[in-house]
C-alpha cells in the first residue's frame, strides 16, 4: 500500500483535483465583476447599395464605431472578442444577423477605441429586402477567460435605416 | 447540445462532409426562417482573414443545424494537448492502455 506507484498515483490525482478547483475558483471570481461598457455607432455613409446578379441585395457602409469596454477586463481575462452585427427581419427570415466588423482586444489598454471603417464583411441579404429596411446595430462582446467560463453580452443600438432606392 | 437557437457570436463545433476533424469556429452570420425556424449559418475563425466557405464542402455556402454538434462555453488551458499527443503519436496511446491493463491485472483487490 505504500509503494512508489500508489503514492505517485495518489499525489497526481490530488494535484489534478486541486488544479481543477483553482480553475473553478478563478472562473467564479469573474462573476463578481459588474461591467459598465458603453458604445456608440454612426453610419457615416452608404457607399453603394445594389442588387447582385444572383438577386440578393448588398450594401456597403462606412461606420464610426466607438466604445469603452475596459470594465470587462478582470485578472482572469485573456482577451475580448468584439463584433458589430446588423440585425433585421424580413418576410422570409424572422432573424438576420450579419457581422459587419470584428476585432480582438488583447488587453484593457486597447479596450477603449474609436474606429472609422467600411464594413469588414459583406452585408448581403438572402433576397432583395433591404430597401428602406430598418435595422439594429448591435455591439456584441465575448470575454475569453484565461481559464473557465466565457461571458457574452451586447448593446443594441436601434434606429438605423437603409435608403429606399439603390445607389 | 442545448436546444437554444444559434446566434451570431457563439462558438460552434461542426463537421464538414469529408473532413474527419471537427472545426471550432465562431458564427458570424445567421439567417433564421420565419416558418420552420431552420437556420443558415456562416462561421469564421477569429484570427482568420476570410470566412469558412473555403473549408465547407464544394458548393456549400451555409451550415445548417444538423452540421453543428455543440457549442463552446468555456476554456480549460492545455487539456487539449492530451488528445493532440494521442493522435499524433499513437504509440503513447498504446503505452497508456498497456500500462493501465497491466495495473488492472497486477492489482491485488
Amino acid at each position: 500500500m505504500h509503494s512508489f506507484g500508489y503514492r505517485a498515483n495518489a499525489f497526481l490525482t490530488f494535484a489534478i483535483t486541486i488544479l481543477a478547483l483553482i480553475c473553478a475558483m478563478a472562473s467564479l471570481s469573474d462573476n463578481f465583476n459588474s461591467p459598465s461598457p458603453t458604445s456608440q455607432v454612426q453610419v457615416l455613409n452608404i457607399n453603394w447599395f445594389q442588387k447582385k446578379p444572383d438577386g440578393d441585395d448588398e450594401v456597403s457602409l462606412t461606420l464610426n464605431i466607438s466604445a469603452n469596454l475596459q470594465s470587462l477586463f478582470t485578472w482572469n481575462t485573456k482577451q475580448v472578442f468584439v463584433f458589430l452585427a446588423a440585425e433585421y427581419e424580413t418576410p422570409k427570415n424572422s432573424l438576420n444577423q450579419v457581422s459587419l466588423w470584428d476585432g480582438i482586444i488583447p488587453s484593457k489598454e486597447h479596450a477603449q477605441f474609436w474606429i472609422h471603417t467600411t464594413n469588414k464583411y459583406r452585408f448581403i441579404d438572402q433576397g432583395s429586402n433591404l430597401r428602406g429596411k430598418n435595422f439594429n446595430l448591435t455591439l456584441h462582446w465575448h470575454v475569453m477567460p484565461k481559464t473557465g467560463k466565457m461571458f457574452a453580452d451586447k448593446i443594441v443600438m436601434s434606429g438605423y435605416r437603409l435608403p429606399e432606392a439603390y445607389r | 447540445m442545448s436546444k437554444d437557437p444559434i446566434r451570431a457570436g457563439e462558438i460552434v463545433v461542426f463537421n464538414v462532409d469529408g473532413r474527419e476533424i471537427p472545426i471550432v469556429h465562431r458564427v458570424i452570420k445567421v439567417h433564421e426562417r420565419q416558418d420552420t425556424g431552420e437556420v443558415d449559418v456562416l462561421t469564421k475563425g477569429d484570427n482568420n482573414f476570410g470566412d469558412d466557405r473555403l473549408l465547407y464542402a464544394h458548393g456549400q455556402l451555409w451550415l445548417q443545424r444538423h452540421h453543428i454538434m455543440g457549442r463552446a462555453v468555456g476554456f480549460l488551458p492545455y487539456v487539449g494537448w492530451v488528445t493532440i499527443i494521442m493522435t499524433e503519436k499513437p504509440i503513447i496511446k498504446y503505452i497508456l492502455i498497456g500500462a493501465l491493463g497491466l495495473l488492472v491485472i497486477t492489482s491485488k483487490e
